[in-house]
């Protein structure tokens, strides 16, 4: 039975007692198969730990919960949440996936942006949504990393993002490559005035939003073996017809090349957040 | 018969196209190459230096493919490395020093798609280029004269002014790509041209780009000399303009803002005003 290897403690990560909340288990809950272990792990559990398997592996976060796990009860107030995405070129057969995809996933776009309180230091937040079009950017996307970046520097605050993005949307053409040097110019303008950037890249990071505002932060931190990269691995495997060293761009490899600063397992990022925010206090 | 917007990547791609060498040779005079990224290595796609203009000293970076099958491989076909980008930003921090003005020409498929372009990180020096072009004091004018593939072109063209070539294209991503991800069928690549706005008139109504310049005599003396002069002209307007930076950063600021839909208010009433 498959659930019934839960019940006593398998790992380390377990029996140390930080990564799992005990829950009470029902026979034929539904489970999701870890692809590191192996094993068949109830969908309970896995909230319970925002989604990391006992064995460490990082499922992918929707926003939303990120935020909850991430911020202190009820300082979240979100910002540009009305702000969606229109056809501007009229892309054959966006529109149809633009409303399929906000039904799915109860998200007007692939960005939240708020104010929030992080172990009791103020910042913006951005958290990038995987489940709506793998958190691909879009004119929204950027005007609301955008809106943010200048907000924040107007109330002198500090920005946090989480990155999760497929890259730029191509079904919005040249407007979405452009805002690629649209956040870009708000970061700038935030980080001269001395305020602190700091991003968490959570899998997959890749395209244009690699080579924009996640890898332009004053400190870069990293889910464990989230996917980090500038041009996809198909596609570089197809153009060089060499074979992939192991572990490429994984946020481990992003790690040994010096472009990032640490990997951090999903339960300790609170903590260290709220260290980084205060050792930056009023800045 | 009408040219499709497949017919216009395909001029853009053409071999027999100036390249970017081409151009600097003839736009300008007494062109001195500067080479390395003072970080790894000097990367052939990109060729940068300074040269004069009407007489005056401009710091100048082109994306080079290459004519022939053994320049086109020594210059990576136009894909430039990292260390390509850290070039071009070495250069354009020099000629801020100095108050040179900074012309670029752009001409990539995009950039290189590698396992070392990987390692030393192709996403985080192309956004580097885009921060810090976005507050480089000294005007950029940046002209794409082929292709204009996504960020590996955008890194050289965060300008004050962009211009394209009449048969130039400027695109997120190949028509080729965009048709087989999006219709898994890379032989859709003619529709998705069409879709993606990738022509120079398309990026002119976007408000992308501000000018269009006629290939009539294409490569030849007279086509290079009214480059020269159209770029003196811009140029010394530029550098008269005291909120250089402030009009770059509306300029890119506002793009892709009408493309914003809100369903209960306006989207800038609780936007805080832009920064001085």
């Amino acid at each position: 039975m498959a659930i019934m290897k839960f019940l006593k403690p398998r790992n380390q990560l377990e029996e140390g007692g930080r990564a799992f909340a005990p829950v009470q288990q029902d026979e034929g809950e539904p489970e999701k198969k870890c692809p590191n272990c192996h094993k068949s792990i109830p969908l309970s559990r896995l909230w319970a730990n925002h989604q990391v398997c006992p064995c460490g592996y990082h499922f992918r976060m929707r926003g939303r919960p990120r935020i909850q796990m991430l911020v202190d009860a009820g300082s979240f107030q979100e910002m540009f949440s009305d702000m969606r995405s229109g056809n501007p070129l009229l892309f054959p057969g966006y529109q149809e996936k633009l409303d399929n995809v906000r039904s799915v996933s109860n998200e007007e776009e692939a960005v939240v942006c708020g104010t929030a309180a992080i172990n009791g230091q103020s910042c913006c937040l951005f958290v990038m949504e995987p489940y709506f079009m793998m958190g691909s950017m879009g004119a929204v996307v950027g005007e609301k990393i955008t809106s943010l970046f200048e907000y924040a520097a107007e109330k002198r605050l500090p920005v946090v993002g989480f990155t999760v993005s497929g890259g730029a949307r191509m079904q919005e053409g040249l407007l979405s490559l452009m805002q690629m040097a649209k956040t870009s110019a708000a970061v700038k303008r935030h980080s001269d005035i001395g305020l602190l950037y700091v991003a968490v890249l959570t899998d997959p990071t890749t395209g244009g939003v690699t080579a924009s505002f996640a890898l332009e932060a004053d400190i870069i931190l990293a889910e464990p073996l989230a996917t980090v990269g500038f041009a996809g691995a198909r596609v570089i495997e197809q153009t060089t017809k060499k074979t992939l060293p192991k572990g490429f761009q994984t946020a481990e490899f992003l790690l040994d090349h010096g472009f990032i600063d640490q990997v951090v397992p999903r339960n300790g990022q609170k903590k260290l957040l709220g260290n980084l925010l205060a050792l930056h206090h009023g800045g | 018969m009408t040219q499709t917007s497949y017919d216009r990547v395909k001029l853009a791609r053409d071999n027999g196209r100036p390249t970017g060498l081409d151009y600097i040779q003839n736009v300008f005079k007494d062109f001195l190459e500067l080479h390395g990224d003072r970080r790894f290595a000097d990367d052939p796609a990109i060729v940068g230096g300074i040269a004069t203009l009407c007489g005056d000293p401009v710091t100048v970076i082109a994306i080079e493919k290459g004519h022939n099958a053994k320049e086109r491989s020594l210059r990576n076909f136009g894909a430039p490395h990292p260390e390509g980008y850290r070039k071009a930003l070495r250069l354009m921090k020099q000629a801020e020093k100095f108050g040179r003005p900074i012309v670029c020409f752009i001409d990539t498929s995009g950039a290189y798609c590698g396992i070392g372009a990987e390692e030393r990180g192709q996403g985080q020096a192309i956004g580097e280029n885009l921060m810090e072009m976005s507050t480089l004091c000294v005007p950029i004018l940046s002209i794409l004269i082929g292709e204009g593939g996504s960020g590996g072109a955008l890194a050289l063209a965060v300008a004050d002014r962009v211009w394209m070539l009449q048969n130039a294209v400027y695109s997120v991503i190949s028509p080729e790509g965009c048709a087989s991800i999006l219709w898994k069928d890379a032989s859709k690549a003619a529709d998705a041209a069409a879709s993606l706005k990738l022509t120079a008139e398309d990026a002119q109504s976007l408000g992308i780009i501000e000018r269009i310049l006629p290939e009539s005599d294409l490569g030849q003396k007279k086509f290079y000399d009214r480059i020269s002069l159209l770029l003196h002209d811009e140029l010394k307007l530029l550098s008269a303009d005291t909120d250089l930076i402030g009009k770059r950063y509306a300029r890119f600021r506002n793009l892709g803002v009408s493309a914003v839909e809100t369903h209960t208010r306006s989207p800038y009433e609780h936007l805080p005003k832009l920064l001085p």
